[in-house]
């Protein structure tokens, strides 16, 4: 390094904004992501619990795909393949949009949704049968029999992977930069090349980052906390 | 369908090889060194990451577990380019695009590993650490001879998904540059212009079936030693694949 540790010197006037900026876009992506994902997985999960075979194999297919490709082609398949099976004056629409956004969180939200069907279908697998079979005994019905008896030990089942999931959402969000959406990552290289100033724009970038990884994971473990003393009661 | 196979026919030793007689090496063979290479490297580092996390010193203890903890926290790609920016820094010279990703992987994965393999310690039952130091063992025969061959052949599932996750983490050498699968794909697509969605059809395909026949693999290993303990009546559970790395 040739000039002194400076953090102020990236964070003041545009630089600050652009991180911001940044930061914003980022917590963005990931929410919409985040939504889509879960959103899809639940629809996925309740597919794949209906038994019918064809509908199966095909949500299993969806699983393998997503989780056997790097995030990075599928974002890469979104952004510059499909458009270009649309028809030319779609195109021409999407083009006056802000597509980059608009692909990740797609790309994003799908690959998540894949890992999330997952998390939810071993965490309600590692229900044993008798549950169902001895609410169902006691008189409840299938929908409170749900309610009460299986989804709180399916949630608690599957809360652990699904917060890890959502780190991990959250930390692939950075790779939307390879497709020009401007979130931390790119900000910060943006400042790099401004200032120069490498040490002090990834540093502000790193803790970000592990703020808001270790406030997830410590939120989960709280929320784990509080279903296992529910379920405990 | 005939443009994929025109594609191909054109392109497969770009995408095999890069353009290696007449250039650097690259395409899948360069994603396969880059991930095979990372994983050898990374398991003794994060062999030892995992003892320090179980060790009986504190400190060492505390400083392996923050270790973990900031590379679990923070995207691959901020890794990378710390790589990029503080190797070349210490070293005092320039290094390739190829040794700042193997460096960021080794870095990167040694967390993981060490998760993983701390995880297969831990699932171990008490009584083998007692009996053995009843036995007469000190700390580090317990743990060579004792914990570590049963955790190690345990976690044998959990490390080939991890070779999957390297595998498909080396296709973020494409933003630094470095020549392998993805930048392969990058190269032919600017060729062509119009093909993209054909291009990354056949990247995505390359990625599928390398990934898919590791993951069978995997689930084959899983079921053998799941027989086998079985069979043995040793109760073990292996640990799951918790943690969440891939890209």
């Amino acid at each position: 390094m040739t000039h002194d540790f400076d953090l102020a010197a990236v964070l003041r006037g545009e630089y600050a904004e652009l991180i911001v900026k940044g930061i914003e876009t980022t917590l963005q992506l990931a929410l919409y992501a985040w939504l889509l994902a879960m959103t899809l997985a639940l629809v996925l999960v309740t597919v794949r619990l209906t038994g019918n075979k064809i509908a199966d194999r095909l949500v299993a297919a969806y699983v393998s795909y997503h989780r056997n490709v790097p995030t990075l082609v599928q974002l890469m398949m979104w952004y510059f393949g499909v458009p270009n099976l649309l028809s030319e004056s779609t195109q021409m629409a999407l083009a006056n949009y802000n597509t980059e956004f608009l692909f990740s969180v797609i790309a994003l939200g799908l690959c998540q949704a894949a890992y999330f069907c997952e998390d939810i279908r071993s965490g309600l697998r590692a229900i044993p049968g008798g549950q169902t079979e001895a609410s169902r005994a006691l008189g409840l019905g299938y929908i409170r029999s749900m309610r009460y008896v299986i989804l709180p030990q399916g949630v608690r089942n599957c809360l652990p992977s699904l917060i890890n999931h959502t780190v991990l959402l959250f930390k692939n969000t950075s790779l939307a930069m390879a497709i020009g959406v401007v979130e931390l990552t790119y900000a910060t290289r943006e400042v790099e090349n401004y200032t120069f100033r490498a040490f002090e724009s990834y540093l502000v970038a790193t803790v970000v980052y592990l703020v808001f990884s270790l406030l997830l994971m410590g939120g989960g473990a709280l929320l784990a906390r509080h279903f296992n003393k529910a379920l405990a009661r | 369908m005939f443009d994929i196979v025109s594609i191909l026919q054109n392109n497969w030793t770009l995408f095999l090889i890069g353009q290696y007689p007449h250039g650097p090496l690259g395409g899948l063979a360069n994603t396969l060194i880059l991930a095979v290479l990372a994983l050898v490297l990374a398991f003794p580092c994060g062999l030892l990451l995992a003892l320090a996390r179980v060790s009986p010193w504190k400190g060492l203890r505390w400083a392996a577990t923050v270790w973990v903890y900031v590379l679990r926290g923070i995207p691959l790609l901020m890794v990378i380019f710390w790589t990029y920016f503080l190797v070349p820094l210490l070293l005092g010279h320039n290094i390739t695009g190829f040794m700042t990703m193997l460096c960021t992987l080794v870095i990167y994965q040694s967390a993981y590993l060490c998760e993983i393999i701390r995880g297969g310690i831990q699932a171990l039952p008490a009584g083998q650490y007692e009996a053995s130091r009843a036995l007469g063992f000190g700390y580090m025969r317990t743990t060579i001879w004792v914990i570590l061959p049963q955790a190690l052949y345990n976690t044998l599932p959990s490390l080939i998904s991890q070779f999957i996750s390297i595998i498909k983490e080396t296709s973020l050498g494409y933003v630094i540059n470095v020549q392998e699968l993805t930048f392969a794909a990058n190269q032919v697509n600017n060729q062509l212009l119009t093909k993209p969605f054909q291009v990354f059809l056949i990247l995505a395909v390359i990625y599928y079936l390398l990934c898919f026949g590791l993951t069978q693999l995997a689930g084959w290993v899983e079921r053998r030693i799941a027989r086998k303990r079985l069979g043995s009546g040793v109760q073990t559970v292996t640990p799951g694949a918790v943690l969440a790395t891939d890209n």
